[in-house]
This record gives C-alpha cells, sequence and structure tokens, in this order.
C-alpha cells in the first residue's frame, strides 16, 4: 500500500501523520519525515540570506512516477507496511511544510531506514526545483554535492 | 534515424534561458542521443544557446526516466532538460 500526492495546497503534517497511524494501526512501528521551508539560503542562518518566499517547480507526470518508483524500490529493500509521501508545489511561505514522508512497519529499525532511503533517493531523483526569494531577487537553489553523497550511500 | 516529432519539455532555469516551457521539433536523422540533441537545439535561437552553453550543468530524461547525455533517442516521445533536482 502506498499514497502518494503532489499537490498545490498546503497540507497539516499532524492530521496527515494522525490518519496514516489510524489506517496502520497494527504496524509496530512509523517513521516520519517533515522537510519545512526554510528562512535562510545556504548552509546557515548567520552567513545566508534572509528567503521570503519560495516557488517550486515540478515535471509533471515524472514527478508523480519518480516518487512511485521510489516506494516501490524502498518496498523491495524493506518490508513496508505502508507509505506515505507528500510533496508540495507552487507557492511556499517560510516554515510551510514542503515534504512529508512517512512509513509503516513492523519494527522500529526498517521503519526508520526506509523513511531515511526515501528521503536521499527523493532529494537527488524526483524533479522538483526551488526557486528562493530574497531582497536582491529570485534565484534557483543549486544542488548539494552533500545530497548526492548521501544519495550514493543506497546503491547497491 | 527519422524525422518524427519529438515533444522537448525543459524545467527550472533551462526553461527561462530557452524562454519556452515546451516545443515540439523533429531534429535530423544525424541525431542520435540526447548529446546531439542538445547540439542541434542550441542552434535554435540564442535562448537555446545560453541554456546549453555549459551541459555539465544539464540533465536530461528521455520518456519520464533520468537518462546520461551519452542515451540514444530510439523512439523517444518526449525528452526533459533541466538543472540537477533540488526537491525536498
Amino acid at each position: 500500500m502506498a499514497t502518494i500526492r503532489v499537490q498545490r495546497e498546503a497540507f497539516d503534517p499532524g492530521a496527515e501523520i494522525n490518519s496514516f497511524c489510524a489506517r496502520n494501526s497494527t504496524s509496530g512501528g512509523i517513521a516520519t519525515f517533515i522537510g519545512q521551508m526554510r528562512d535562510f539560503r545556504g548552509e546557515s542562518r548567520a552567513t545566508g540570506e534572509t528567503v521570503s518566499a519560495m516557488t517550486l517547480e515540478h515535471y509533471p507526470g515524472m514527478a508523480e512516477g519518480q516518487l512511485s518508483e521510489l516506494v516501490k524500490e524502498a518496498s523491495g529493500r524493506w518490508p513496508l507496511d505502508d507509505t506515505l509521501v507528500i510533496h508540495r508545489i507552487g507557492s511556499l511561505m517560510p516554515g510551510e511544510p514542503i515534504v512529508l514522508a512517512a512509513v509503516a512497519t513492523a519494527h522500529r529499525g526498517d521503519a526508520f531506514t526506509a523513511c531515511a532511503f526515501l528521503m536521499d533517493w527523493l532529494k537527488t531523483r524526483a524533479p522538483f526545483w526551488k526557486k528562493e526569494a530574497t531582497e536582491t531577487g529570485a534565484s534557483w537553489v543549486e544542488a548539494r554535492e552533500a545530497d548526492e553523497d548521501q544519495a550514493a550511500k543506497w546503491t547497491r | 534515424m527519422s524525422t518524427a516529432s519529438l515533444t522537448v519539455l525543459y524545467f527550472a532555469w533551462v526553461k527561462e534561458k530557452v524562454g519556452l516551457g515546451t516545443e515540439t521539433v523533429s531534429p535530423p536523422a544525424s541525431v542520435v542521443t540526447v548529446s546531439d540533441l542538445i547540439d542541434w537545439l542550441a542552434r535554435r535561437s540564442p535562448g537555446h544557446a545560453a541554456a546549453f552553453a555549459d551541459r555539465k550543468l544539464i540533465k536530461a530524461a528521455v520518456d519520464q526516466v533520468h537518462a546520461p547525455l551519452s542515451s540514444e533517442l530510439g523512439g523517444a516521445r518526449e525528452v526533459a532538460f533541466f538543472p540537477p533536482v533540488t526537491g525536498g
């Protein structure tokens, strides 16, 4: 079982996790990751420019397709009872959730691992692009090498 | 190989530089790989040339599957060009 949603509308992570837990009441472990929009650019708030808004562009069709592939790959590696991935597109404000990944399994180890895997692969494979608006204008976020290294750990 | 029509999609700054989100093209038979397609597209306009100026920055998908620039187009119907992804 899996649910994948790419949506323009804001979502409530608490409500989503509650209903995910309810529909997987027999799973022993549920791990979740919530990615939220930062209000600064780059590695740290101390050195980064303030970001006031973000636009998320995606490749319709392929984005959903890649998320399905990720979930399929995770399901092949770990015994997952259920998976949920929600990803925003369009306009976002600082503090808003961008992405939610939730994984239900019998035991905690697989839940933690599969959730980390989903996010690492999503970061480098799912076709979404962030554009940040700051006082000096808007610019596209550059991919981080650290994300590639992180994803490469899962290659087998 | 053929002059069948091919849908080309651009995303993020590649789209901004090209000035188009999508176009339908009929590349000549000499265009065999994704890289050949880039060479051919880059001659269409100054915007295309700017977008493809440094192809180390360009990623491609053929029929919605990530593909290295060296891959052959085969009977592809849709090719997309974009910078490395930054979602999540």
